[in-house]
């Protein structure tokens, strides 16, 4: 009966869509004969009844910075550009760079950082450590609120970081706990003792306090990472996973989520309830996820983002177009190959002449200037130049011109026995991409010119790159790495035995020595360079370039933390001026 | 005709739960895993994440929750890129984006493509069909993901009269740019079945006949010629109706749409497992449904059709 109605009301639907067509078809024939120049006309018609605005350039001028005096533009709203939708924006499950951009507008940790990258307070007013570093003290302001009006105590802070290495949160980022060292960390996440042992305690309502197992100067500097700002007890259990939805969202940051529409965009407005809001001069934040890196270009251009992608190739036209809007700058993060060093790997790279002559023939300054040109630095240490704390050591090989590298290279590769007669032969793996192809076209080149190396380029899909590196399945492989703090350490650590992303297994009981020495040492600097100079000497992975931030930034925004080179930014410290 | 739909949905339910199978089954044998990463998890981590998802189980307990899962709280689990949503909530999101730009679509490349083949057809030979048939190649010829930049850069750069991209809801000015990307080549398809398919008919004898008769062009056209036309145009609806409100990710990815295209692209690449799974049966639903419409349309327009045996 049912079946038999909806067959019947299909029927009419059909009949309906018959006859449509044929006045349709009667319409287009007489119509294209007739009124051919009219269509000009419709189409125009269509158009003007769906006109868009893109945004509200009108603006008052009666505002003006309170500190600079600059003339703010009335529409105070900053709309910029994400390459991918965010994984989550809960502080303590989040674990990319976009979500932890929308972290530190909705969140506020203990400390925050300034535009050079220094500690200001955040939550905490003030802190201290004891003497042997080991335990740290934060003094909670008073007046700061979660969006909902309860005030932010230190019990905040005890559940969050408590939920953080919870196995039952079972967050990606648990193990960042870990290398702050806190007591019990690795033990609560490891599910041997609960949660409420981990070292942090409220000695009273505004004073928070965490006890670490090893001494570590910088870890007040940790403090500023999303994974540790505070979240609200009330709120996550009431919701369970839906609490981070904007209805039902209580946070303590600048900024209240407004608005989620996953792969479209994410909107946050000021936070009434925000301590400082008097201070606050940006209304409104909106992130756009435009995936292709060209069609975020082209909307920036139509004015559409304040702050948008830069596609690769495209910096050094774009400089010359809009110098004032496109800007490249350092950023922690290196791109280097690494040797396969473990029993899977060929004979040959255990020899580390070869391994030198691999990395001596590369011209870097080829890659970075004629392939990428964007600004990156070439690489002649595992460790980028601009980390806090590092000095760039002078390694033998950075020090000549690459025509002596050419020839050390050369003579290397002679001295372990290989030549044009008898040519070295291997996989080179990266995963799929334009630009780290053209990167491997070009060391493949270089090294088949300069040493006679047959290098067979093989590229794949990221995961089972990763899967394929992460078993030593390969010969020499392409590797990336962004420092998770601005320490030499986040870079160094991955070069030590013990290292789970150590994927070319290579093993140097120095290296270990002195890295285990630099976490509590009062200067650890040294030491880092001395690491440096052992990788030069072994050369267990080939350093690359570093890599540069790229983005267009409409120069109306003004605040832009450029010197900070983590880019840890904070939309409250923008504004925008008027045109 | 009860019978045979009766007979098409028990049928369906297995060719589902297959679907179920095969997918899930190819799915886990990718390289890799939903947390595999640059920064690889440290054991004790990826351990606790794999239990919180279930991951640690055998395959087949796996498999069974899952399934489970979905017959009795049509619950499809929870997304593992997207850690603080389900499955149901990106395509309670995304499916009702898809469903609007791709019904749209729908619709103008029907409305378009059988006006054009007609027109092409019953003009065969004349400039107008040439018109028609230039456009028609050029339209196939010119691919979804190349048709949207330019779009972008005509309406958005150059005349500033359509933003780039975004879905605010679904406000008309977002929705026109993704429909004419996404129904050109459907309406060039459409067009070229409908003219081929369209000159067979004029040229059999029942249409001899009625002219002989003196009926006028017009009526031989709409009263007894688009009848037969339509059925291979038909055949042809089912699974391009699917197709599209199904969601195209390369409009999704240009468009910033928010549809299910785009998910279930980086489904696949995230290893997403169970948003892959999820609009994977979406997806299959709609084409199992949709194959028997067309069915059960093909019978109502050629009566020779009789599937109750």
């Amino acid at each position: 009966m049912f079946a038999e109605l909806i067959f019947y009301s299909f029927l009419a639907i059909l009949s309906m869509i018959k006859s449509l067509f044929a006045f349709l078809i009667f319409c287009i024939i007489e119509g294209l004969l007739t009124f051919g120049g009219n269509m000009k006309k419709l189409f125009s018609l269509l158009f003007s009844v769906s006109f868009f605005i893109l945004s509200t350039n009108t603006y008052a001028g009666s505002h003006s910075h309170p500190v600079t005096g600059e003339k703010l533009a009335a529409d105070q709203t900053f709309t910029y550009w994400h390459g991918d939708e965010h994984s989550s924006h809960d502080p303590q499950i989040l674990e990319d760079t976009y979500g932890s951009n929308i972290a530190r507008d909705l969140f506020e940790g203990l400390l925050n950082q300034d535009a050079d990258g220094n500690l200001i307070p955040g939550v905490a007013e003030t802190w201290s450590a004891n003497d042997s570093k080991d335990v740290y003290t934060f003094n909670l302001r008073k007046n700061a609120k979660w969006s909902n009006g309860d005030p932010i105590t230190a019990h905040d802070f005890v559940y969050a970081w408590q939920r953080a290495v919870d196995p039952a949160t079972a967050s990606p980022y648990s193990w960042f706990m870990e290398i702050m060292s806190i007591k019990n960390g690795g033990e609560v996440i490891s599910g041997d003792v609960p949660p409420s042992d981990l070292g942090v305690k409220a000695l009273d309502d505004y004073t928070f306090q965490v006890e670490l197992t090893a001494s570590l100067p910088y870890f007040a500097a940790m403090t500023t990472h999303a994974t540790t700002f505070p979240t609200h007890k009330a709120t996550i259990e009431a919701h369970g996973s839906d609490w981070t939805k904007p209805e039902n969202m209580v946070s303590n940051g600048a900024y209240m989520l407004t608005e989620h529409v996953i792969n479209e965009r994410l909107v946050r407005e000021r936070n009434p309830m925000y301590w400082d809001n008097d201070n606050t001069i940006l209304e409104k934040v909106v992130v756009l996820v435009i995936p292709d890196e060209n069609q975020g270009l082209t909307r920036y251009l139509a004015g559409e983002l304040d702050q948008g992608p830069v596609p690769a190739g495209q910096y050094k036209k774009l400089k010359a177009e809009y110098p004032e809007q496109a800007t490249s700058f350092p950023r922690l993060c290196n791109y280097y190959y690494t040797f396969n060093l473990s029993e899977t790997g060929i004979e040959a790279f255990q020899d580390v002449r070869v391994r030198k002559a691999m990395a001596y023939a590369i011209d870097r300054n080829v890659i970075t200037e004629d392939i990428l040109q964007a600004g990156q630095t070439p690489a002649y240490t595992f460790t980028p130049g601009s980390t806090a704390g590092f000095d760039v050591p002078k390694v033998a090989f950075s020090k000549m011109t690459q025509a002596e590298r050419d020839a050390m290279a050369v003579s290397l590769m002679e001295e372990a026995g290989y030549g044009k007669d008898n040519p070295l032969s291997f996989t080179m793996i990266y995963n799929t991409s334009e630009s780290h192809k053209k990167i491997a076209t070009v060391m493949a080149q270089m090294w088949k010119q300069k040493l006679g190396i047959n290098a067979t380029m093989e590229n794949t899909e990221w995961k089972t790159f990763l899967d394929i590196r992460g078993k030593q399945d390969f010969e020499i492989a392409r590797g990336a790495w962004c420092g998770d703090y601005n320490e030499a350490s986040t870079f160094l650590d991955l070069l030590t035995s013990p290292s789970g992303y150590n994927d070319g297994k290579y093993s140097n009981a120095s290296v270990d020595q002195l890295m285990t020495e630099a976490k509590t040492s009062s200067d650890s600097s040294k030491l880092y360079t001395t690491v440096e100079r052992i990788l030069a000497a072994e050369m267990p992975v080939i350093p690359i370039y570093h890599y540069a931030g790229v983005f267009m930034l409409n120069s109306q925004i003004k605040g832009w933390p450029y010197d900070n080179v983590e880019q840890n930014w904070y939309s409250r410290n923008f504004y925008k001026v008027a045109k | 005709m009860i019978n045979f739909i009766l007979k098409r949905i028990s049928i369906a339910i297995p060719t589902i739960l297959i679907l179920i199978i095969i997918s899930f089954i190819l799915m886990h044998s990718a390289p890799g895993g939903p947390f595999t990463s640059e920064k690889p998890l440290p054991e004790q981590v990826l351990k606790n994440i794999n239990a919180k998802y279930g991951l640690d189980q055998p395959m087949y307990i796996q498999m069974y929750n899952y399934i489970t899962g979905i017959i009795f709280n049509f619950d499809f689990g929870p997304s593992f890129r997207y850690k603080d949503r389900s499955v149901n909530d990106l395509i309670a999101q995304g499916f009702p984006v898809t469903l609007k730009y791709g019904s749209w679509s729908f619709i103008i490349a029907v409305f378009f493509g059988v006006s054009l083949g007609v027109i092409a057809a019953i003009r065969q030979n004349s400039y107008l069909d040439y018109l028609s048939v230039g456009f028609s190649v050029s339209a196939q010829v010119l691919p979804n993901f190349v048709m949207a930049p330019i779009l972008v850069l005509i309406f958005t750069l150059w005349l500033g009269w359509l933003p780039g991209g975004g879905w605010e809801g679904g406000k008309i000015q977002f929705v026109i740019m993704p429909v004419i990307a996404l129904s050109t080549s459907y309406m060039a398809s459409i067009a070229r079945l409908t003219r081929s398919s369209m000159l067979e008919v004029l040229n059999s004898n029942f249409i001899r006949t009625a002219r002989a008769k003196g009926i006028p062009k017009y009526k031989i056209i709409f009263s007894h010629a688009l009848k037969p036309t339509l059925l291979p145009v038909i055949s042809y609806l089912g699974p391009a109706f699917v197709g599209m409100i199904t969601g195209s990710v390369v409009i999704d990815m240009y468009f910033s749409t928010g549809g299910i295209g785009l998910h279930f692209v980086n489904g696949a690449l995230n290893r997403d497992y169970s948003t892959i799974m999820g609009i994977t049966i979406l997806i299959g639903c709609l084409t199992i449904t949709f194959n028997l419409l067309v069915d059960i349309i093909y019978a109502w327009i050629d009566p020779k059709i009789r599937y109750d045996s």
